[in-house]
């Protein structure tokens, strides 16, 4: 392999990089070598100390990495915009999709990795000194139903109920939800609900902070409310029983 | 002068992430191993070899003890023959690990401890910055390794400045 074909390494999940992969800067980890591929040498040692610039990648002047994502200030899109968006996706995966069923599914699993990001960087940005791990099935679904909804869509959701008759069973209703706004089902597609997209969001949040569960979208709607959503999350029996045996 | 073993690991106890690194601070002053470069790892070969092992054996003390407290930083973790094991772990459960040799010298030894574990939550701190703008990349998925050179600019920079 000569030089000039250099794996971009921002792009990694589309490649990955083998043992004879050697940076040529000294920077940048592979995991197929360990911690000797980036291992600090005289020359990165030098540049490390005098904080010289340098071009790593095509984007180092201005990379990700250089900017400030911990801001307070809010920056809103248009909601026309985003419905706009929103409809291109539903019409693609519904494009691509064997049934209703399978639509929801994929909306599902686009919503999942935004729900993986948006929680980490949620809590980035409530700050190291104010914000807490949340380590309870309550607390994690008041931090979703609360904050984290409101700096998704803008507003908290509605109401956070638990189910009467299953104990692993908790609900998130919102009367409006944000994508679905401009939707209207038709009658052959029978219960199909965009907000499905939602629902993703909620169970890669969840996964991710290893409260394991299934979340499912359902319209249930109310006088003057006809798009109201109910948030279904059932949770793993395993987290019922670590739930009582850490905090009873 | 004290060298660090820092990885990050997955969900699924997979490493994302690693480097040795020592520290830059003490190096001006010429050491008697010999090495006047800051930043090359000392770690003599035997230790080397176990240190991720040490890091990987910590996860079980840190999967117990992460449903007992709702902070982020873990504090101190882990010893193991004086290797000393601190933790961190994310909202996501990505965990972030550092091992190092403690010092001996106890010469104002509590005031230097409580300075150097500040400096560590620091560290972690700004790594954790550092590990979410990584996570926005739509390139990058959770539990891939993180190769981006960038990356590894700006994490031994962050160990430069703290450690």
């Amino acid at each position: 392999m000569s030089n000039e074909d250099i794996i971009l390494p921002s792009a990694s999940s589309l490649s990955t990089l083998s043992i004879s992969d050697i940076s040529r800067t000294g920077f940048g980890y592979n995991p197929s070598v360990g911690p000797a591929s980036n291992s600090i040498t005289p020359e990165t040692s030098n540049i490390l100390l005098n904080r010289k610039t340098i071009t790593l990648t095509p984007t180092s002047a201005n990379s990700i990495y250089d900017k400030n994502i911990n801001s307070k200030k809010i920056n809103e899109i248009s909601l026309s915009s985003l419905s706009f968006l929103f409809c291109e996706i539903v019409n693609w995966s519904h494009k691509n999709s064997k049934g209703i069923q399978d639509l929801e599914t994929r909306l599902n699993g686009l919503g999942y990795q935004i729900g993986q990001r948006f929680l980490e960087l949620n809590k980035l940005r409530e700050g190291f000194k104010t914000s807490k791990r949340e380590i309870r099935i309550i607390e994690v679904l008041q931090f979703i139903h609360g904050t984290f909804w409101k700096s998704i869509f803008g507003k908290v959701a509605n109401e956070l109920e638990k189910s009467q008759d299953v104990t692993n069973e908790y609900m998130i209703i919102d009367n409006v939800p944000l994508i679905s706004k401009f939707i209207s089902i038709p009658k052959d597609y029978g219960n199909l609900n965009c907000a499905a997209f939602m629902a993703g969001i909620i169970e890669g949040a969840l996964d991710s902070a290893s409260f394991h569960a299934d979340v499912t979208a359902h319209s249930v709607p109310l006088d003057g409310f006809p798009l109201r959503t109910v948030f279904l999350i059932k949770f793993d029996e395993s987290l019922m029983i670590r739930e009582s045996l850490r905090f009873s | 002068m004290s060298s660090y073993y820092f990885s990050i690991v997955g969900t699924r106890d997979n490493p994302l992430y690693e480097v040795e690194f020592s520290s830059f601070k003490t190096a001006t002053t010429s050491s008697s191993t010999g090495s006047s470069v800051p930043g090359i790892s000392q770690f003599p070969t035997n230790i080397k070899e176990i240190l991720p092992f040490v890091t990987n054996s910590s996860l079980d003390l840190i999967e117990d003890f992460q449903w007992t407290t709702s902070s982020f930083n873990l504090g101190k973790i882990d010893s193991f023959y004086g290797l000393l094991v601190y933790g961190f772990i994310t909202q996501g459960n990505i965990k972030f690990i550092l091992c190092f040799e403690g010092s001996n010298n106890n010469n104002n030894g509590s005031s230097a401890q409580k300075y150097n574990e500040n400096s560590i939550k620091q560290f972690f701190v700004d790594v954790n910055d550092l590990y979410v703008k990584c996570l926005l990349n739509p390139f990058y998925a959770v539990n891939d390794a993180i190769t981006s050179p960038d990356f590894d600019l700006k994490v031994k920079l962050l160990a430069k400045k703290y450690l």
